[in-house]
């Protein structure tokens, strides 16, 4: 039974961190009808950043994080203006090709700045050990990380649905024109999500270094659950998203614990299985 | 061994053009010219094939497939097995690796008939990697990271032995390469694959014309995933080793690259695609992998940015307004 709540746990805390790094993948996706297949590469950006600062400037462990976010969020933004922009029109394949191509260019200049082996972490202290709540023992570790996706998450509401620029996000997104009609600077709202989208995503690259691990084929190795999340929660959605991400976490986590033979084999059935019920995702977005 | 007097009778919309007779003299002008790269040429033949396999559905009917590598693992297995377990015999392998890989993409094409695009690219994903999945932990029947060895392919047509030198590979994957060629051309140059084209160019206004859009998708997927068994199948065959990569999301992404490269819809883009790509690879094999990833993206990014149509698309373009000059010339 403690067991059982333990992978339950583990799984959440797995499911909360893939959520994290794919919320800005249901953005561009759902909102912006653009397939990023390097969403990835994104937050292996912020948890490089994360782990030089780390280990070379010695910076503490909370102090990295908005960093990662920044680089992340800056790196979204330059290649949003320069690149991924030119392409909201284009075809499908001409996105999921373009994409192909900015990850395997991560992928190679990784390696080349970091060699391919796994980067070495030394979490603080007092993330490290187990934490006594409630007759259970958890990881401290995981305990923190359900805690900064619950906040942000809780930020990211707040921002869509109470500010200014949230009522831009979403006027920008349902209709281009009447917006930019209305005065919105409708490329410049986009550029900004995108942005916000990328730092997210680097967030949660640094945040779980510890529990993805960290080397050059993170974006690829990664790429599939973050898509998963989106197309079985249902792009364009803050909900589905979440709820997609908790389901799949919980799931891999019981598999691997459970059924170790048989592997990720467990996620990509549930996967095929809850797109063959749900073509257009758990939660639809209204349009 | 000259091909050209097989392939001139008549095709109602496809008479073969000089230039292409002359592509298809090329091979084997390589077999003779260039004997210390059979084994090179014979791959080339292979990938373009399996790459021609996803022309048929991604160039023909805009499906989007991340997994396609599926069937063609599927086939390398099953010729691979075959093989391991005494049926050497090379030609009934390719038709039982064809049968399995159909199989299974018929079964397939019902999820892709389903979705839209981004369900479609899900579905092929998860599939690709479950298939890879279940061969990696199916260690026991597959060999799992280790590849499947020890295959004893037999004779083929019971007198030619495969050599070392690559001579027989290369005649066999020529001779197969080349006959589903023709029945592909004809295939995609029919009322069929014409209508293939009108999905790819607006699906929702075929229904009215009284196409059945499903049926469609599922009959070329069904197709497109059996030649695909066939190229894997060819290279178990000639290599005599089936490795797990035969089924990974790489090998997928790339043969996307080599299509993409080459230009989609007109079949000659996968061939000339695997063609360039294979060379590049083979002549920058020395340096670090890493960069050749990186190159590869790089190419990729400009390729979707400024050279739509890939190579043979560019040509066209280049060759476009010549090409109408002589037409005029010709038939005033």
């Amino acid at each position: 039974m403690g067991n059982l709540i333990g992978v339950l746990f583990d799984g959440v805390a797995y499911g909360s961190l893939l959520f994290l790094i794919s919320v800005g993948l249901s953005v561009t996706m759902g909102l912006m009808n653009f397939v990023n297949l390097a969403h990835g590469a994104f937050a292996m950006l912020g948890g490089f950043v994360c782990v030089t600062l780390l280990s070379r400037l010695g910076m503490p462990f909370l102090l990295t994080l908005p960093l990662a976010f920044a680089a992340s969020a800056a790196a979204g933004f330059v290649l949003e203006r320069a690149l991924y922009r030119r392409l909201y029109k284009a075809s499908h394949l001409d996105q999921v090709l373009f994409s192909i191509g900015l990850t395997f260019m991560s992928v190679a200049g990784a390696t080349y700045l970091f060699g391919p082996s796994q980067q070495p972490v030394q979490l603080p202290e007092w993330l490290r050990g187990q934490v006594h709540i409630a007759g259970l023992d958890v990881g401290s570790y995981r305990l923190f990380l359900i805690g900064v996706v619950v906040l942000v998450t809780l930020a990211l509401g707040w921002l869509i649905e109470r500010t200014r620029f949230g009522a831009q996000i979403r006027a920008s997104v349902d209709n281009q024109q009447a917006s930019a009609g209305l005065g919105i600077n409708v490329s410049r709202v986009f550029s900004l999500t995108f942005a916000l989208g990328s730092g997210l995503a680097g967030l949660g690259g640094g945040l779980g270094i510890d529990v993805l691990g960290l080397d050059p084929t993170f974006p690829i190795k990664y790429m599939v659950y973050f898509l998963l999340v989106v197309a079985v929660g249902g792009a364009g959605t803050v909900k589905g998203p979440l709820l997609a991400a908790i389901v799949l976490g919980i799931f891999d986590v019981a598999g691997k614990y459970y059924v170790p033979e048989v592997g990720a084999f467990v996620i990509y059935g549930l996967m095929v299985i809850l797109l063959l019920l749900f073509p257009n995702g758990l939660i639809v977005r209204r349009s | 061994m000259s091909t050209a007097p097989v392939v001139t009778h008549g095709l109602a919309d496809g008479r073969w053009k000089p230039l292409e007779i002359l592509f298809w003299l090329l091979p084997l002008a390589a077999y003779f010219l260039a004997p210390g790269y059979l084994v090179l040429v014979s791959q080339i033949m292979i990938v373009g094939l399996f790459a021609m396999s996803l022309d048929l559905i991604l160039g023909y009917a805009g499906i989007v497939s991340l997994g396609h590598a599926a069937f063609f693992g599927l086939g390398a297995y099953t010729a691979g097995l075959l093989a391991v377990h005494g049926w050497g015999e090379p030609i009934s392998g390719l038709f039982a690796a064809a049968a399995v890989s159909a199989l299974a993409g018929y079964l397939v094409s019902f999820l892709i008939v389903r979705g839209q695009d981004l369900t479609r690219l899900m579905v092929t994903l998860g599939i690709g990697l479950m298939l890879f999945e279940a061969a990696n932990k199916a260690a026991f029947v597959t060999g799992g990271v280790d590849g499947l060895s020890g295959m004893m392919v037999g004779k083929l047509l019971g007198v030619f032995e495969f050599d070392l030198a690559g001579k027989t590979a290369f005649l066999y994957s020529f001779v197969v390469l080349f006959l589903l060629f023709v029945v592909l051309r004809r295939l995609v140059n029919s009322p069929f694959g014409l209508s293939l084209k009108g999905i790819r160019e607006g699906g929702r206004r075929m229904p009215a014309i009284g196409a059945d859009v499903n049926k469609r998708l599922t009959a070329i997927f069904t197709v497109g995933a059996a030649v695909a068994g066939v190229a894997g199948a060819l290279l178990a065959q000639t290599t005599q080793f089936v490795s797990l990569d035969s089924l990974g999301f790489a090998r997928s992404a790339e043969l996307l690259i080599i299509l993409v490269l080459g230009g989609t819809g007109r079949l000659y883009g996968a061939l000339v695609g695997a063609t360039v790509f294979m060379l590049a690879q083979d002549y920058i094999a020395g340096l670090n992998p890493a960069y050749w990833q990186f190159w590869i993206g790089l190419l990729l990014i400009v390729i979707v940015l400024f050279a739509r149509g890939g190579i043979l698309g560019g040509l066209e373009r280049l060759a476009g307004p010549l090409l109408k000059k002589n037409r005029n010339g010709a038939q005033p």
